[in-house]
């Protein structure tokens, strides 16, 4: 199993906030908004050091959204900030219409998705945001796993043509990947190279699918281990290669498994490789207040349980 | 530029080509079609800097079209602007055609900003327009076309608030106010008066015309771009079915296409 070093716990949305500001200094088009929630998106860098291309949006995401999709007529390169529930589920229609049917180059930033938003509540903890941003067309679908590869994928984001629905986290976590890293859209990357099992993780999970694998090696398991940070597209090609070799599957995300990132590799599999497959979610289920490692374990998404799944999958070949 | 009389004769051709439009398709959203005609007509050709030959010229006005159901006027004023050929509305709402039964962007058809149907989104990319060209000190305008009953979503107000706290001088916003909304009189349904005074608690500059005296229209709008430091609302009375007088006012045509027979008789009361 190859070594996995964290330089230390940084949250994922510091990474954006480091990424936008980059963005930010690579292209005057990039402009930025937020619905009344600089701080918590990590956007205060941005506001200061481009003013006059900042505006506070107030607590109106729908209008937030659209006067992003204005703006793109306008040329401009427009990343909007709030939590992810009201990022997607608030304006799903104006997502859908003036965005995705549009076809606009709008970068919805989505900050504290998931169950590690913590003492929240569920009021807060979107498990349904990338399914609901998967099923647009045109859109791209971005959940990277730590604070550097977040900053990766924002500056990358900003050099692509389109709607993207980019997804990061509340939680300090572990800082694993290579500081810049060059991010490539809709490529799986490859962590481990194993025989036994694939195991296919987005977002936080990644870290726990790495602790999961260091336990699987030492009990002689031999774990692929692939992080999916672009949910959509999804690399088709990489998916099956791996799977062609392991035949069996776990996979591990921090969302609803209806319409998830298992749920798209399901779907790839079962009309191209039927394959044993366990999958690590929230089942059909709305989250509670808690601390992000509490909820974790209640819910189910941890090294622990991908391990488990894992020789479950693994019995089934 | 067209005279007035011209203009007229124009819109007269446009309500004949609109009309027949939604006819020849079976469906499609005749009411609103007419009541917004004049607009169209006295903004295509006259008030908005556009260029049909180059739709993505950089320095055009821009307008945003947010009730997306009067397509057919929309569609019937850009053709006979030169955006595309008039014959090609006959393929209104048909298989593979570019004019879809609600403006779709990604369709190929020239002249259209934006995806709309799902009301009450329109405002708010005209705002995004309008600090876009705020940004890069342009003197272009934004214009913004809402239906009266589509005030009713809350999106609106977000928009309308929005607009104000920027000083968006250079937007420009018509409501069709005809009153009228598919399950009878916006009064009924969720009343939106006192209308004008709404917009000015809201930091917008109020204007009222005719909406269908295009040399009015022409006229407001000229007022209205001396105010600065203020986004600017038109409220355009109009009747709905305007230019058909045995389907004026009668919100049953909100979303009704006229029979062949009907046609005939529309094509021959359009005044």
């Amino acid at each position: 199993m190859k070594k996995y070093i964290s330089t230390g716990n940084k949250d994922t949305r510091s990474g954006f906030g480091v990424g936008l500001l980059e963005a930010g200094k690579k292209n005057e088009n990039v402009v930025a908004m937020c619905a009344d929630l600089i701080g918590s998106l990590k956007m205060d860098a941005f506001v200061a050091e481009f003013p006059e291309r900042f505006f506070q949006a107030g607590i109106a995401e729908a209008n937030m959204t659209g006067v992003a999709a204005g703006m793109t007529i306008g040329g401009k390169i427009p990343f909007i900030g709030t939590f992810a529930a009201f990022a997607t589920g608030r304006v799903y229609d104006q997502i859908r219409q003036s965005v995705a049917y549009s076809n606009k180059n709008v970068k919805i930033a989505a900050s504290h998705a998931g169950l590690t938003l913590g003492e929240d509540g569920a009021t807060h903890q979107i498990l349904e945001d990338i399914g609901l941003m998967k099923m647009l067309p045109n859109m791209v679908v971005i959940n990277p796993c730590d604070f550097n590869q977040t900053k990766a994928a924002t500056i990358a984001v900003a050099e692509y043509e389109g709607p993207v629905y980019l997804r990061f986290g509340r939680p300090s976590v572990a800082n694993f990947t290579p500081e810049n890293q060059k991010f490539e859209i809709g490529k799986a990357l490859m962590l481990n190279e194993g025989a036994d099992v694939t195991i296919f993780a987005t977002g936080h999970l990644v870290w726990e699918a790495i602790q999961a694998g260091e336990k699987l090696a030492e009990k002689g398991i031999d774990a692929e281990i692939i992080n999916i940070h672009t949910i959509k597209p999804l690399d088709a090609k990489a998916i099956l290669k791996s799977v062609k070799k392991t035949n069996c599957v776990v996979t591990a995300e921090e969302h609803m498994l209806n319409g998830g990132m298992g749920d798209s590799i399901a779907q790839l599999l079962s009309r191209n490789y039927p394959t044993p497959i366990e999958m690590i979610g929230v089942n059909d289920t709305f989250g509670e207040s808690g601390t992000p490692a509490q909820l974790l374990e209640k819910y189910g998404l941890n090294a622990e349980n991908i391990i488990k799944a894992v020789e479950k999958v693994i019995a089934r070949k | 530029m067209s005279s007035i009389s011209e203009l007229k004769n124009i819109a007269k051709h446009i309500r004949i080509d609109l009309l027949k439009s939604i006819s020849e398709a079976g469906s499609g959203h005749t009411g609103g079609s007419l009541s917004s005609a004049d607009i169209f007509t006295a903004l295509y050709f006259n008030i908005l800097n556009h260029k049909p030959d180059n739709p993505n010229w950089a320095e055009r006005d821009k307008l945003i079209l947010s009730i997306g159901h009067i397509a057919p006027v929309y569609y019937a004023t850009l053709a006979h602007v030169g955006y595309f050929s008039i014959d090609e509305l006959q393929t209104l709402r048909k298989l593979g055609s570019r004019l879809q039964g609600h403006p779709g962007k990604d369709h190929g058809l020239p002249g259209i900003e934006l995806s709309a149907g799902s009301l009450g989104q329109g405002l708010s990319v005209a705002v995004g327009l309008a600090l876009a060209s705020k940004i890069d000190k342009k003197n272009n305008y934004i214009y913004c076309i809402n239906g009266d009953g589509e005030l009713q979503e809350g999106s609106i107000w977000e928009a309308a608030m929005s607009a104000s706290h920027h000083k968006l001088d250079n937007l420009i916003t018509f409501i069709d106010r005809n009153k009228l909304q598919i399950d009878g009189e916006t009064e009924n349904v969720m009343s939106l008066e006192p209308l004008a005074d709404k917009w000015k608690a809201f930091g917008w500059e109020v204007f009222e015309c005719n909406g269908h005296n295009i040399e009015e229209i022409i006229n407001t709008v000229n007022t209205a771009k001396t105010i600065k430091n203020k986004p600017k609302l038109i409220i355009a009375n109009t009747i709905m079915g305007k230019g058909v007088k045995s389907i004026e006012n009668n919100h049953k045509w909100h979303g009704k296409a006229p029979s062949k027979t009907e046609l005939e008789q529309f094509i021959s009361e359009v005044y």
